[in-house]
Formats: structure tokens, sequence, C-alpha cells
């Protein structure tokens, strides 16, 4: 069985906890007790129907206020594939905790209103997807039962989406019209729309082809920690504890640890389980090199022929997490795979506006939520890929220095 | 090339030996956090498997409220042996001596929340600076929104509003001076995870879990075992049934279910089968609908 990582976004009105709520239901996810709390909670409220978005209600200061203010993540199992949902809220001011949900997503859920079509909110979610580099998106043409089931009413949203989409950089976007009150297309199909040939919505969620949706071309593995056990039996051993951030690590392969720039050869890789003949992403392995050459954390082994760019100067996307903006010349902790440098800001080359992807080239202050290209120093050489190339070896945060805060993330253009 | 996948098993696996790592390799002095349950001996069954051929760097804290089932503390020893790795035991009893911890009073009595002043009294008192437990994001709604690596201030307590993002595996132990963190590696598994890699890998799991006949009497919708921490009412009677327990805590709070599960592979076909929350038999979630929460905050588990 394979583990498929979506992320959503929505704000309270366009049904998207409603959608959670029926994909848990529907797939048989939800405990008895559940239900119940969730059916007293509707009665409580006077509704005639069961509130469905009530079960992924969250915190109880969210509870009170009826929003969703942080990342809650939600499981559920079908025969076929295990989910992970990383749920977030959808608007502006919270494009931090989406740019967080979408940062570990293969795949991005994208609620569109069949009433109104695309909206900012659409937009934005669209481009925190392209931004993240999320492989797939399936955009729900949602409340289908307000549009009387209405086939041109949904092909006028998809031409709309899709004419929008022509400017972000996602390779695989799937529409299905659903209605996630009634439940129509997403786990069971609609009788409401017979013009509907394509799958349902859980169907494409366990289908969805995601088994190149990881780096097996170029060779990375950044070094977390040296395994050394001290005694009899391992005497000498000394093994490079990691997990493999891209390519098929083989024994005998001739290999390059950076930065020091010194080769050797894979003699083992190892596991609790016993040792293997190769290593791909998102594999935890420990590997033996042939020669005794000093390795610590924070430094990454490559393959000769394919190196990652190494630099002092980087220009990355950032999107700003922190309620305070970057000081003026301030230095931050930067982590970067197992690594830790530190950094400036040098320049902010211009800030994007998210709602209409336009450049903003005239105020270069940077702001909690926003999302910026800027060009970073730093004070040791990074050992970086593209994010477009690899989201592990491409992505980066920053730390604040004096709170310890995580106030923005990176991603690293070429 | 499509041949390159991991199974959801060794993929939630290969991600926890990586948070595990990162604990060693970003703090002085952390610990696992083993109440002799499922979840924790997981963790420390990750953590070895982390370290592989060097053994866990890291003792096992356990909080001993003193109520506790005899086969789980001779599990525990057992397990800290074949470690080979340091126990630290903060007991419940020591801090309630000694004036820190008040005993609760009445029908309900347990000392279940009086376990996070001991927690937090081991922590700071073995300069713990990271402690890795077995909490899982779909037990519960409050530990839904926890972090891998949760940020705790010098008094112990989580600020759920004020976490710090986590994004891709990019984890911050950056911290100051009394601060520690809490560390989930398996934030990501659910019940139905941790029992099919327990199959899976033929982990070792107290005998607790497995149906077997005991003495109960059914208080709040579940089969409580007799011990001598309990006082039976007078409206309730003993029997002897046969149970099982699905989670495994304080004696006098833990209630079992009735079941004939007695292999691993029965246990997986019953949790697929139940239309019911693990922690369903737990009195400490039931006192009202935030108390996990409202215990977390303040430094519980």
């Amino acid at each position: 069985m394979e583990l498929l990582r979506f992320t959503t976004a929505g704000s309270v009105d366009d049904g998207k906890s409603t959608l959670i709520g029926r994909l848990l239901y529907d797939s048989k996810s939800i405990f008895e007790e559940q239900i119940e709390a969730v059916k007293n909670s509707s009665k409580k409220k006077g509704l005639e129907h069961v509130d469905l978005s009530l079960l992924t209600d969250g915190l109880k200061d969210e509870r009170e206020q009826g929003i969703t203010i942080d990342v809650a993540y939600r499981y559920f199992a079908t025969p076929k594939r295990k989910f992970i949902i990383a749920d977030t809220p959808g608007h502006i001011q919270y494009t931090r905790n989406m740019v967080t949900g979408a940062s570990t997503a293969n795949l991005a859920l994208i609620l569109i209103d069949a009433r109104k079509g695309v909206v900012e909110q659409t937009s934005r979610h669209s481009f925190i997807a392209s931004l993240l580099q999320i492989p797939h998106v399936i955009v729900c043409v949602n409340k289908m039962d307000l549009v009387d089931y209405s086939e041109e009413q949904f092909d006028k949203v998809v031409e709309q989406y899709k004419e929008f989409a022509a400017k972000l950089n996602v390779k695989d976007i799937r529409f299905v019209p659903i209605s996630a009150l009634h439940g129509d297309n997403v786990v069971n199909r609609s009788e409401n729309m017979p013009w509907y040939q394509g799958e349902t919505l859980l169907h494409t969620l366990e289908t969805i082809h995601i088994g190149n949706d990881n780096n097996l071309i170029d060779c990375r593995f950044p070094v977390q920690t040296v395994i050394r056990p001290h005694n009899n039996e391992y005497h000498d051993y000394r093994g490079y504890a990691g997990r493999v951030a891209g390519g098929v690590f083989k024994i005998g392969d001739k290999v390059l640890v950076l930065p020091s720039g010194f080769s050797s050869t894979i003699k083992q890789i190892d596991t609790y389980d016993g040792p293997l003949q190769e290593a791909y992403p998102p594999m935890s392995v420990t590997i033996v090199l042939d020669d005794d050459i000093d390795i610590s954390r924070g430094d990454m082994i490559v393959r000769e022929n394919n190196q990652p760019q190494v630099s002092q100067e980087i220009d990355v996307m950032l999107c700003w997490l922190n309620v305070r903006g970057p000081v003026p010349n301030g230095k931050y902790i930067l982590r970067h795979t197992t690594n830790e440098v530190r950094t400036m800001i040098k320049e902010v080359l211009y800030k994007v506006d998210i709602n209409t992807l336009h450049r903003i080239e005239d105020d270069k202050v940077i702001r909690m939520n926003e999302i910026s290209r800027v060009r970073l120093r730093t004070t040791k050489p990074l050992l970086a890929d593209s994010y477009t190339r690899n989201r592990q070896t491409g992505s980066l945060i920053l730390v604040d220095e004096s709170t310890n805060e995580t106030v923005a993330a990176g991603m690293i253009i070429d | 090339m499509s041949n390159y996948f991991l199974s959801h098993l060794k993929e939630l696996e290969a991600e926890a030996i990586y948070v595990i790592r990162e604990v060693i390799a970003q703090f002085e002095r952390p610990a696992i956090l083993f109440s002799g349950g499922k979840d924790s001996i997981v963790v420390t069954h990750l953590a070895r498997k982390a370290f592989f051929p060097a053994k866990i760097p890291m003792p096992l804290i356990h909080i001993d409220t003193g109520h506790n089932f005899p086969e789980t503390i001779a599990f525990r020893n057992n397990l800290v042996e074949e470690l080979g790795v340091q126990l630290i035991v903060g007991s419940v009893q020591e801090s309630i001596n000694e004036g820190r911890a008040v005993e609760e009073s009445g029908r309900n009595a347990s000392r279940n929340a009086l376990q996070t002043v001991t927690l937090l009294e081991a922590i700071e008192s073995n300069k713990i600076d990271a402690a890795l437990g077995g909490a899982r994001r779909d037990e519960e709604k409050a530990r839904a929104k926890e972090r891998f690596f949760s940020h705790r201030d010098d008094y112990g307590q989580w600020d759920p509003k004020n976490q710090r993002p986590e994004l891709w595996n990019l984890f911050n132990g950056k911290k100051s001076h009394g601060e520690h963190f809490r560390v989930f590696p398996i934030s990501n598994w659910t019940e139905m995870d941790i029992w099919q890699y327990i199959l899976t890998e033929n982990i070792a799991i107290p005998s607790l879990y497995f149906a077997h006949n005991r003495e109960v009497i059914y208080r709040d919708n579940t089969w409580l075992p007799v011990s001598e921490f309990i006082t039976v009412r007078e409206e309730e009677t003993v029997i002897k049934k046969q149970i099982r327990f699905r989670t495994l805590g304080d004696i006098t709070i833990t209630g079992g279910i009735e079941s004939d599960a007695d292999t691993l592979d029965k246990i997986v076909m019953e949790v697929a089968a139940s239309r019911h929350t693990e922690r369903g038999n737990r009195a400490d979630d039931k006192r009202s609908e935030t108390s996990m929460e409202d215990r977390k905050k303040q430094g519980y588990f």
C-alpha cells in the first residue's frame, strides 16, 4: 500500500471542511463516537442535516470561532492507499499555513464554488501549489447541486481555470464536479450528473500515479549523524546516517563528499533489517565508505558527474512566516538539508501579489504571509539544487537568532 | 524506474528514523518517554533501527504513577536489559510524598494529571532537552495540530496558538536555556499503522494487549480491571471476563474491551473492523471535550 499526502485549502464557506468530512465519512474512516458527537453538535446548533464539517474541527479556540487557524493533519485509508491530509485555512492571512501544508504534499485539492467560478482565493491556492511544486492538482468544482448539476456550468469553470492555470507551473491538473454536501462524485458516483464520465474524487486519489514524484536521477545524501558503535563487534565501524534526498545509491558507486571534495566508493548500505544493494528516496539508511575520510553532519554524498551548485549567494522565493518582518541587514540562521549556516538578505528583488501573480517592484518591505524573490548571502557555501529539481535539497528555512522562531521558508531558484 | 517506491509502513518508518536521528544531532540530552504502551514500544524499536549497529544513545524515562499493571513493569525491565540502555524512573508517589503533587480525592480520583508534575521534574532534574514520545496525530483532536518538534517553554507548557511552522523535513530545535522539546516521530501513524507494523516487525508487546481472562467491573461504559488501587462500589459487581486492552495507561483508568483477539493477526483484524476510537476506554479523556488539550498545554505527554 502506498502513502499519498495531499493538502487542501479553502475558506469557511467553500465547503472544504464538508468535503473532508464527506471523504472520511463515506470511506468509513469515522468512529461511532465521533459521528455521535457531530450529530449532537449539529442538533445543538439547530441544523437539519448532520454537519460533516464539524468532524474536522480542531482546537478549542477554533471551535469557538468557527475557523481553522492552523494546519491540521487527518488520516484515512482505503484498501488501496493510506492518505494524510494537511488541512489548511484558505484566507490570505493564513498563507504561511497553506505553504506549510503544501511543503510535504504530493497532491493539492483545490475547491471552486460552481456558482462563482475562479475567484481570488482559487488563484492564491493554485499559485501556492505551483510555487511549492506539488506534482498533482485536483480541482473540485463544488456545490454542483446549487447549479442544477449543470454540465455547461462545469465546463465554463474548467475553461476559466485552464486559462488561468496556463500561467502556472503545474504538470497534472484534473477536474471533478462534486457536491460535498450531498456526496456526489466524492466517494460514490453521482446519479445527478450522468454527463460526467470521469472518475470520482476518491477513485482519483486512490489511483493517481505518484511513483515518479521523487527525484531518482540526482544522487543526494545529506549526512545527518555519524554512527560509531565503539564496541568489539563493530570496532572500527563508521557509518553515515541519513535519508536519501535524491537518486539511487548502489554498492560500488564512486561517490564524492562535499564540501571537502574527497572521493570514495560505497562499501555498504546498512539498515537494522540487513544490508541493502541500493538505496533511494525517501529511505533512511547508513552508508559506509571504503576510505576513512572525515565526514560530519551537514556534508553531502553525491556522484562525481552530478553535483549540486556550491554557492554563497543564492536567489530564493521566500515566504515570510512571522509577525515580525525581516530586520534590515539582520542575520538569520539558515537551515538547509542537514546543514546550518548564517545568512542575511542581501536584496529584495520583487514581491509577488499572490492573488494576481503580478510582480510588485515599488514596495520591497516584506511582511508576514508575503512572498518575495530575494538574494541571500551566506557565511558558508550551500550545497543546493533548484527547488523545481529537488524539493528536499532545494528548500530552506530561516530562524531568528534572538527568538529561535522559524521566520521564513525559501525555495531555491536556479 | 517505477519500482523505486516504498510501502506506506516503510515510508512512515523512514520518516520516523529521520526524525529520531535529527534529535540526536540537534540536542545534547535527549530521552525516550517510555510508558510500556505499544506506541512508546514502537518508538523505542524505531530508535534501535535508527542507530544500528550502535546502541540507542539515550535513556528511557518512565513516569511511574505507582498504579501499574505488573505486566507493564516486567516488560519494561526486560526491554531495558535487552537494549542495554539506562532507565530513569520518575515516581508520582515521590512527588506526592514530597508535597509537589496533591492526590485527587473523590469517586473518580486518578493520578493521571499528576504525571505532568513528575514528568516535568524528571525532565528538569535530568536536564533533558528533548523528550521523544509516542503521541500520534490521529489519537485526539488536540494532537492533530502537534508538530514533530514541539517547543515547550521553561515551565514545560505548550502554546498551541504559537507553534513554529514546520516545513518539508527541516526541523528547528533551537531553544533558550531551560526550555525543552517534545518530539513525536510517529506523528503520522494511525492506530492501524502501529498494529500492522508490530505484526510485520514481530515486535514484542505486553501480554495485556492480547485477550485474557481478568476480574473486572463495568464502570463508565468500559471494563475496568480490579486492582488494589480501585474501590469497588456497592452497586458494582466483580466478574471474570475475557478482555484485552487497546491502550495501556494507569491501571485505574484503563478500561478493556471484550475480545477474543489473542494473536497479533486477530488484533489487526479487530482494529480494522472497530467502530470505536481506542481512547474511548480512557477515563482521562472523558472528563471534558477539551481535556486532552488542557492537559497538553500544561505539559502532559
